[in-house]
């Protein structure tokens, strides 16, 4: 299985719930927004720990409430594509790209980054800093900087959000270009049911 | 203006024990900032206050309270003569350490809002890159500070020029060894006739302040980029 991932989640007095079982290569996520997703996201990689719960990725358990296992964010291999972002804005593209790729241990690199600048097309933006870039650009550099890392599942959070209809398509081409290509398994989080329903081999509701 | 050998001395001994002051409280200082910004820990408000204490006592309490601690009768002051040889009253080091204590709150102050201004999210952004706690410090969290770091060593370098108070009150008021910048001008208000050595050592102590504020404000923007200010 790609995702078997159970959690319960009380948070601002509202409780969140998810059993999910996938083995598909691009699992998506819906829900309206305030149904919990974002948090879904940080509680697999380890940003927030849920009251309770169970999270098994690709065969390894990243979190077993009963078992007393919950693995440190740095150790469970997410590449996580933020909803914003977060670009270190002291560090130019190329530094950001390189931030998770210099942690990870040869052997856990996949990717190089000239691999990862010609599929992103970012090469001519390395020298800038985050703040120049357009929203589309600084989204490919997240999904770089996230590839590079080294992960064994990537997380994307409403990866079209506050792009324009053009923008829109060139993202999707991607993300299928990476779930096609790429051997590892992806959970999207969006609202844009066509968007879901193009990419994605299994949809879980978030109610 | 001809300033005289005394009066180079003076303010190389002031430059001495406000360096060394600063430099001293650099490290605890941003430990603490970092503390009371990320750490919700019991008697932290306690910390908070202790810290701050400088800032509202009368330095002349301060100083007696620093001559009960590190007096030569006093516990650590007793200590520190024991094991290292190391006496603090009446000497350079000992308007160091005054200066020290009461530039503490100060850098503390700016260092925190700083710290404060690091959005967390950038680290825990590093976390899932695969940073460890102290690395995601390193990297994120230390230079996004970088700024408060200027503010916080040049307010309290301007803060230890001018420490007068405490200073007195712990390590005297001795020519060559504790007698700074504000303490000669103090001293030379008490002798009739030394009204122009008065006026010199006031604009040096002017010109000094101006310069580190200046030299700051140089460093905050070649740090970031243009982009902060410390005034």
């Amino acid at each position: 299985m790609s995702f078997e991932i159970s959690l319960r989640h009380t948070i601002a007095g509202r409780t969140i719930a998810l059993d999910l079982v996938s083995d598909s290569r691009l699992t998506a996520l819906v829900g309206p927004s305030g149904a919990g997703k974002t948090t879904i996201l940080n509680g697999i990689a380890g940003l927030v720990r849920p009251d309770g719960g169970r999270i098994v990725v690709e065969g390894v358990t990243l979190l077993d409430s009963r078992k007393g296992i919950d693995l440190p964010p740095e150790q469970r291999g997410a590449g996580y594509v933020f909803q914003d972002l977060r670009l270190f804005p002291h560090l130019r593209v190329e530094a950001n790209l390189a931030f998770g790729e210099r942690l990870a241990t040869v052997d856990r690199r996949w990717i190089s980054r000239d691999e990862i600048v010609e599929l992103l097309g970012i090469g001519h933006l390395l020298r800038r800093w985050p703040a120049t870039l357009s929203g589309g650009e600084a989204r490919r550099v997240a999904i770089g900087r996230a590839l590079l890392s080294g992960p064994r599942f990537l997380l994307l959070d409403e990866p079209t959000a506050s792009l324009d209809a053009k923008r829109v398509e060139a993202l999707l081409v991607l993300i299928e270009r990476i779930r096609d290509q790429l051997a590892i398994p992806i959970l999207l989080v969006s609202h844009d049911r066509g968007e879901v329903e193009r990419l994605a081999g299994t949809v879980v509701s978030l109610a | 203006m001809g300033i005289s050998g005394a009066e180079w001395a003076i303010i190389g001994l002031s430059l001495r024990v406000s360096l060394v002051a600063v430099l001293l409280t650099l490290p605890p200082a941003y430990a603490l900032a970092w503390l009371l910004a990320r750490r919700r820990f019991p008697g932290r408000l306690l910390l908070d206050a202790a810290i701050h204490l400088p800032l509202v006592l009368p330095p002349v309490v301060t100083g007696w309270l620093l001559l009960l601690l590190f007096g030569r009768a006093g516990p650590v002051g007793g200590w520190l003569e024991a094991q290292f040889g190391l006496t603090l009253v009446f000497r350079w080091t000992g308007a160091a350490l005054a200066a020290a204590v009461m530039a503490l709150p100060l850098m503390v102050r700016a260092m925190r809002l700083s710290i404060e201004a690091v959005d967390r999210r950038l680290v825990e952004a590093a976390r899932v890159l695969g940073a460890p706690p102290w690395r995601a410090f390193l990297s994120i969290t230390l230079p996004l500070s970088a700024p408060g770091i200027a503010a916080g060593a040049m307010l309290g370098f301007a803060r230890s020029l001018g420490e007068f108070g405490a200073t007195i009150t712990f390590a005297s008021n001795i020519t060559g060894e504790t007698r700074t910048l504000p303490l000669a001008i103090y001293s030379g208000l008490q002798l009739p006739g030394a009204e122009a050595q008065v006026a010199r050592l006031a604009v040096i102590s002017i010109v000094l302040s101006i310069a580190a504020l200046v030299a700051s404000e140089l460093l905050v923007r070649r740090s970031a980029g243009a982009r902060a200010h410390v005034l």
